[in-house]
């Protein structure tokens, strides 16, 4: 074992340990919610969800089941702290985040418990390194109450789709409107920049249209500088789902395959924004 | 005075330029020191520029084919010029795929050094391009100030890890905290440590090695006795060292070397001050004369 040189002391105990081979996978789905640098861990013997939060309205989790991980034990039924997560995020690319073909850091993490430090024993090529991130007192989350019982419509489209048209954005908008629709037109993503609108439509027999359940026409605005952060999702991701509820708030999930193959998922949240039914009225 | 040199071989051009490119990297101002067989590179410990030093020694026979040069006087056959060391590597930048490069010193409004690159032209009539780069004589009075470090009485001496992997974990650690404690003992450990209040990182590095130094009997009085656990310690600017691990270009290629090693001596605490050796041996190319290596000595002053 490579991380035998750096054992955990016998006599400790631990509430949280993982063991991850390739550092990486883990490493790339947090990077897909770093928008801001606090997050919030929940583990569970599921895996571990990190939340990050932005302004009240916006909510990011990256989902790390525990199939992931080569060892994962939670010897609590839920284990919660708060860490910044560009500290961890250096730590876990401490040996660099492109590794070399062939190469991957390994990957021990443990937690004490409430007050102790996050543990992480990092080791590539018989170097290891030990880093123990402080952790903060958990801040409580925003609870969406996004129901899937409540989704009035609901498209599943290849990621490719999405990331050319957010490629695109006229980022001098400040919103992003978003029309889903049984009708034409379908799908349609709208800005209103310094230029003029612009306006994308995605037909409903597209080849990159992978499910449309759309039951009734829903028109809402988001506000760009807050759906820019899921680009970083988007670009790792293979299938993204775009659900909308009654309330208007939005739900994007990204499907996102590793190197290995194995499947997470990353998901934002977000409020519409307030005004567009005065101005539109 | 005179200086005029010519680099016909592409090999030793690319290998010039990478040693230009690497000094450029590390001082924005430079010495260049002229001998009858040698180059030298050289920064000075001072203050302004943040208690980096720099010692560059070259052999003139494993780069040039023509080297003629005439110092101030026979007695004293050197030059020393003060020398902005990104110029000449710009400069060297458009000789990638030259047939010749000369080199030379002269007097066009001010003294300039003149690097003439004839680059390859499908015509019968060559493209010549000049680069004329403003240099200042250093007068002879002041030659005392730039003299060979030597190798300073060291508590541990031991070879660097592969510098990638150093580079990485050394670009992380300068994101977390702005000083570095290098910890190395004589049993080939290495550990880099950092500690703020988010986060503590140390990254343990083993079975380095520790370069002999017997025949140096004079230097190593704090090292010989010494026990071969115990760590010495050196605190130092993440930054400085980071700027030496960046800038080095002198790349280990396999056809130019056949070893490449970086020695860092982790100086007691009185000398605050932590030592990078870098040595290059090149292997005897049809245009050299011999196997050479290049040795860089970088001085980083430990903050206080």
């Amino acid at each position: 074992m490579p991380l035998s040189t750096q054992p955990p002391a016998s006599g400790e105990r631990y509430v949280l340990t993982a063991s991850l081979d390739n550092a990486r996978h883990l490493s790339s789905l947090l990077r897909a919610v770093h928008f801001q640098d606090h997050a919030t861990c929940f583990a569970t013997a599921n895996g571990i969800k990190v939340t990050v939060e932005d302004a009240k309205c916006l909510q990011a989790n990256a989902f790390i089941q525990a199939e992931i991980f080569q060892e994962f034990a939670v010897q609590e039924e839920s284990v919660m702290f708060r860490i910044n997560l560009a500290v961890l995020l250096d730590c876990l690319t401490i040996f660099g985040s492109s590794s070399l073909p062939g190469t991957s850091t390994a990957l021990r993490m443990c937690y004490r418990g409430y007050g102790y430090p996050l543990m992480l024993f990092l080791e590539e090529g018989g170097v290891v390194t030990v880093c123990k991130i402080n952790t903060q007192e958990p801040e409580e989350l925003l609870d969406f109450d996004f129901c899937s019982t409540n989704v009035v419509n609901k498209i599943i489209l290849q990621s490719e789709g999405l990331r050319e048209a957010f490629a695109e954005l006229d980022m001098t908008s400040e919103v992003l409107q978003i029309t889903m629709s049984p009708n034409k037109p379908y799908f349609r993503l709208s800005t209103f920049g310094n230029a003029g609108s612009a306006h994308l439509d995605y037909p409903r027999d597209s080849d990159l249209m992978e499910a449309f359940h759309c039951n009734q026409t829903q028109t809402n605005r988001y506000k760009i500088s807050l759906l820019k952060p899921s680009t970083k999702a988007l670009a790792l991701s293979c299938k993204v789902s775009i659900r909308t509820d009654t309330r208007g708030f939005l739900s994007l999930q990204y499907m996102i395959r590793n190197e290995d193959g194995q499947i997470c998922f990353v998901e934002y949240y977000c409020c519409p924004d307030e005004d567009v039914t005065e101005a539109d009225l | 005075m005179r200086f005029r040199a010519k680099i016909v071989d592409l090999a030793c051009l690319n290998h010039f330029s990478r040693v230009v490119n690497t000094v450029a990297r590390l001082a924005k101002t430079c010495t260049l020191r002229l001998t009858a067989d040698k180059l030298y590179f050289i920064l000075s410990d001072k203050v302004a520029n943040g208690g980096v030093s720099v010692w560059c020694e070259l052999c003139q026979g494993n780069f040039f084919d023509e080297f003629q040069m005439e110092g101030v006087a026979a007695e004293h056959n050197e030059i020393y010029l003060e020398l902005v060391p990104e110029n000449l590597s710009r400069a060297l930048k458009t000789a990638q795929n030259a047939k010749t490069v000369k080199i030379k010193l002269t007097n066009k409004h001010c003294p300039c050094l003149t690097v003439a690159v004839e680059l390859p032209s499908l015509s019968s009539s060559s493209r010549i391009v000049t680069h004329d780069i403003p240099v200042g004589v250093i007068p002879r009075r002041l030659w005392n100030d730039f003299r060979e470090p030597g190798v300073p009485d060291f508590d541990v001496s031991i070879y660097l890890p592969v510098l990638k992997t150093m580079k990485s974990v050394v670009e992380r650690m300068k994101n977390l905290s702005n000083c570095i404690v290098i910890e190395a003992n004589l049993s080939g450990e290495m550990n880099l440590k950092i500690e703020t209040d988010l986060v503590s990182v140390t990254t343990h590095f083993k079975d380095l090695g520790n370069p002999p130094w017997a025949s140096d009997d004079e230097c190593q009085s704090s090292a010989q006795g010494r026990d071969l656990e115990s760590m010495a310690e050196a605190r130092i600017d993440i930054k400085k060292l980071l700027q030496l691990l960046a800038g080095q270009q002198v790349n280990p290629t396999k056809a130019l070397c056949n070893s490449w090693t970086a020695q860092l001596c982790c100086m007691n605490v009185k000398c605050f001050a932590v030592q990078i050796i870098y040595r290059t041996c090149l292997e005897p190319l049809s245009r050299m004369k011999g196997a050479s290596q290049v040795v860089v000595y970088v001085t980083i002053r430990t903050g206080v």
